[in-house]
C-alpha cells in the first residue's frame, strides 16, 4: 500500500510552492524505492505553515510546515515519510490551537478532504443537506433558511431567508440562482477557499436554492484573478453533472437544476449585485437602480437569487443540521459563524471560522497574534476597499453588523487587514479615492467624479495647501458620495476616508485624536 | 507565456459561433478570443456584433469596460502585481518602487491599451485573495507569494529575458 501525502493545491500554497513541493517529495519517493500518493487538498488556512504537508500515519494526519521546495531532501532524511520529529512538525493540524479555537460549519472539510472527490465529500457529510431539502419541500426549505437567521455574507447582511422567500413567491417560468463570487475586496478569500477546497459544498447550496425557489438554471460569477477557483468550480461541476447534483430530476427527485461557471474580466464593480447581472447578461457593469430588486427582476429581467459564496456555503449545513443548529451561535441579530479572513500584516494570517460576537482585539491580537512585522498595530481595515480603519481604542468592537455600523464601519466580507506602525493614513485615505476612481462604473457622478475630486482634496491636505478649508471639502465631499451614489462603491468609499481622518487626524496634519471612551 | 495564434478572423469567426448560442454570450466570447489570441484587435467587434445581433458601440462598449481584455498584441511577459490594501500592509508599496525601477517602466493599467511593451509588460491587480501572503503576483498567470525584492529579481531572471 502507498503512503498516503496532503499537498495543498490551494492558489496560495502553489504561489509559495506547492507544486515544486509535491514535484520534490515525488523524487525523493522514487529514490527511496516507496510508493507515494499526494492528494492535492484545499488549504485548511493557517498561511504561515503553508506549504503545509501531512503525512498520513496510523495515529492520524501528521504536519509539516512551512515545507519549500529546498527543505523536501532534508526532511525525507530526517524522516518525514514516518511522521518523525523536525523543527518543522507542526504534529496534527487540527490540534493546533488557532484550529482548535474554531467553530467550522462552513469550513468543516476544508483542508480535509480531496475537493474533487465527490465520494470524499459525502463520506464528510455531503448531500444530506439536498437529501433534506428534497424531503422537506421548497416552502419548508425557505423557512429553514429563514428561521436560521443567515444575513448575506457579501457584505450588505441582507436576511437570505427573505431574498428566497420573495423569489419562492414571484411567478415566472425561468428564475435563476446565481452566486456572487466576485470576491474583489483586498484581504478577502474565503470565497477562493470554499471554490478551490470544498466545491461541492457550493453546488450543493446552490442546488437547495434552486429546489427552494423554483429555479432549474444557475451562474456562479467567479473573478478572473482567481484562475484555481475557475477551474475547480468547472471540474466540479461536470462531476456533479454525472453523480446525479446537478442535470433532470436531482437525487432522484422531480427537482432539475444546472449552473455553469462564468468568468468576470477584472472589474471590481461587477461584485454589486446588479452590476454582475449586468456583466453576466453581457453587457458593461453598470449598476443598476433599485427598485426593481433582482428577486423581482434580475438576471435577463427574470426573478433571480443572487447570494454570495459564502451564503449559499452556509446553506447545506443549515438544511442538514436544522437550522436551529446554526442559529444558536452568533450574537444578537447577527445568528451563525462567520469564517473570519485574517491578512495583511498580522503573524497568524488565515482562516478563522468563529461564531459571531468575537471582539476585533482578540481576532488581531490574540487569534492573529498581532502584525507580523512585530510592531504595534495602528490600524485595521475590516470589509475591504469599502471598509473603515478601526485603531486599536475600538478593538473592544464585537464582530457583529450592528456593532460595526455603531462606530462608523461595516464587517463586509469579514476581511481583517492588519497595518503596523509604520502606516501612513492620509496614503490609505488617498489609495480609497484613487481605488474608487479607477474602478467606478461611471453611471452616477459622486462616485465617478468625486473620487477624482477627493484624490486632488487629499493631495492638497498632503501638501499643507489651505488645510482647513480643504478638509471641510473633503467631509462634505464624503457626505455627497455617501448619500448620493447608487451602490456602496461611491457610497462606502467615504468609510475608510472619514474613518482615517477621524482616528488618525495627526496624519492629516492635525492634532493626534483623543483617545476615544470603549463605549 | 501561454501559446497564443497569429490574428486571424476566420479563426475568430469559429471562436465566436462555438459561444454564441450561450445565454449572455458576449462576456465567454470575448474571453474566448482572449484566450485564443491573447488580445481582442477592433476588428474583431464588427464580427461580434454581425453574430450576436448587437450594434457595434454595444460591443466596443463591453470590450473597453473591463480591465482584462488587450487591444493590442499582449507583451511576451506579464507581470501584475497586486496593488491592494493587504499587500500594501505587507510592503508592496516598495516592492513596486523596486520592481518598477528593475522593469524600468511604471506600473500602468492603460500601457497594453497604448501597445508601449513588447517584452514584459508590469501592471497593476487589485487583490489575487493570497492576503496573508503577500506581497503577490501574477507572472505570466502564475501566483507568487511573499515576495522580497531579492525573489523578485530571481523570478525575473527566471522568466522574463
Amino acid at each position: 500500500m502507498s503512503l498516503r501525502l496532503y499537498v495543498p493545491g490551494d492558489m496560495c500554497s502553489v504561489a509559495l510552492g506547492a507544486d515544486e513541493v509535491c514535484g520534490a517529495l515525488a523524487i525523493e519517493a522514487a529514490k527511496k524505492s516507496m510508493s507515494i500518493e499526494i492528494v492535492r487538498n484545499g488549504s485548511r488556512g493557517l498561511f504561515p505553515i503553508e506549504p503545509l504537508v501531512e503525512i498520513e500515519t496510523a495515529e492520524g494526519r501528521i504536519g509539516y510546515g512551512p515545507v519549500f521546495p529546498e527543505d523536501v531532501p532534508a526532511l525525507v532524511a530526517a524522516g518525514l515519510f514516518e511522521g518523525a520529529p523536525h523543527a518543522k512538525r507542526v504534529g496534527k493540524p487540527e490540534e493546533l490551537p488557532f484550529f482548535k479555537s474554531q467553530t467550522r460549519l462552513t469550513f468543516a472539510r476544508n483542508g480535509i478532504t480531496d475537493p474533487q472527490s465527490f465520494d470524499d465529500y459525502v463520506a464528510h457529510g455531503g448531500m444530506k443537506g439536498l437529501n433534506r431539502a428534497l424531503e422537506l419541500g421548497p416552502a419548508a426549505v425557505v423557512e429553514e433558511v429563514l428561521q436560521s437567521g443567515l444575513r448575506g455574507r457579501g457584505g450588505a447582511g441582507f436576511p437570505t431567508g427573505i431574498k428566497w422567500k420573495t423569489v419562492a413567491e414571484t411567478k415566472g417560468e425561468q428564475k435563476y440562482i446565481v452566486c456572487n463570487a466576485d470576491e474583489g475586496d483586498s484581504g478577502t478569500f474565503a470565497d477562493r477557499m470554499v471554490m478551490e477546497g470544498d466545491p461541492f459544498m457550493l453546488i450543493e447550496g446552490m442546488a437547495i436554492a434552486g429546489v427552494a425557489v423554483g429555479a432549474t438554471k444557475g451562474y456562479v460569477y467567479i473573478r478572473s484573478e482567481y484562475p484555481f477557483a475557475v477551474t475547480a468550480m468547472e471540474r466540479a461541476i461536470e462531476t456533479a453533472r454525472e453523480r446525479g447534483l446537478l442535470g433532470r430530476n436531482i437525487g432522484g427527485s422531480a427537482f432539475s437544476f444546472d449552473m455553469d461557471v462564468r468568468m468576470g474580466a477584472g472589474a471590481y464593480v461587477c461584485g454589486e449585485e446588479t452590476s454582475l447581472l449586468e456583466s453576466l447578461e453581457g453587457k458593461r457593469g453598470l449598476v443598476r437602480a433599485k427598485p426593481p430588486l433582482p428577486a423581482h427582476k434580475g438576471l435577463f429581467g427574470r426573478p433571480t437569487v443572487i447570494n454570495n459564496v459564502l451564503s449559499l456555503a452556509a446553506i447545506p449545513y443549515i438544511l442538514a443540521e436544522g437550522f436551529a443548529a446554526y442559529r444558536d451561535y452568533g450574537m444578537g441579530r447577527s445568528r451563525g459563524t462567520m469564517p473570519i479572513q485574517l491578512a495583511g500584516n498580522i503573524k497568524n494570517g488565515g482562516l478563522y471560522e468563529t461564531p459571531f460576537g468575537v471582539t476585533l482585539g482578540d481576532i488581531v491580537n490574540v487569534i492573529g497574534g498581532g502584525a507580523e512585522s512585530g510592531r504595534p498595530v495602528r490600524a485595521v481595515q475590516v470589509g475591504g476597499p469599502l471598509g473603515a480603519y478601526f485603531p486599536p481604542s475600538l478593538f473592544d468592537t464585537p464582530f457583529d453588523y450592528e456593532a460595526f455600523a455603531a462606530r462608523d464601519g461595516l464587517i463586509g466580507h469579514a476581511g481583517v487587514v492588519v497595518f503596523d506602525d509604520t502606516a501612513d493614513m492620509l496614503k490609505q485615505a488617498r489609495f480609497a479615492m484613487e481605488f474608487c476612481a479607477v474602478e467606478s462604473c461611471g453611471k452616477c457622478t459622486p462616485c465617478r467624479i468625486g473620487s477624482i475630486r477627493g484624490v486632488e482634496t487629499i493631495d492638497k491636505i498632503a501638501a499643507g495647501e489651505d488645510r482647513e478649508a480643504n478638509l471641510v471639502l473633503l467631509e462634505d465631499l464624503c457626505h455627497t458620495m455617501k448619500l448620493g451614489s447608487l451602490c456602496a462603491l461611491g457610497g462606502f468609499t467615504p468609510y475608510p476616508v472619514m474613518s482615517a481622518l477621524t482616528h488618525f487626524p495627526e496624519d492629516f496634519g492635525g492634532p493626534k485624536a483623543r483617545l476615544e471612551a470603549a463605549e | 507565456m501561454p501559446d497564443y495564434i497569429a490574428w486571424s478572423p476566420e479563426q475568430a469567426v469559429a471562436v465566436i459561433a462555438a459561444e454564441a448560442d450561450k445565454e449572455g454570450a458576449l462576456m465567454p466570447i470575448l474571453h474566448a478570443l482572449a484566450r485564443t489570441f491573447g488580445w481582442i484587435p477592433d476588428e474583431a467587434v464588427p464580427l461580434i456584433a454581425g453574430i450576436l445581433n448587437l450594434s457595434r458601440a454595444d460591443v466596443h462598449g463591453v470590450l473597453t469596460f473591463y480591465h482584462d481584455f488587450r487591444r493590442s498584441p499582449p507583451p511576451r511577459h506579464v507581470v501584475k502585481l497586486c496593488r491592494a490594501e493587504a499587500c500594501q500592509a505587507r510592503g508592496g508599496d516598495a516592492l513596486a518602487a523596486h520592481a518598477e525601477r528593475t522593469l524600468g517602466q511604471k506600473i500602468d493599467a492603460h500601457a497594453h491599451s497604448a501597445g508601449g511593451h513588447e517584452n514584459v509588460s508590469l501592471e497593476p491587480v487589485y487583490c489575487l485573495g493570497l492576503c496573508a501572503s503577500g506581497p503577490n503576483a501574477l507572472v505570466d498567470g502564475r501566483p507568487h507569494a511573499r515576495l522580497t525584492a531579492d525573489r523578485f529579481d530571481a523570478l525575473m531572471a527566471e522568466t522574463v529575458r
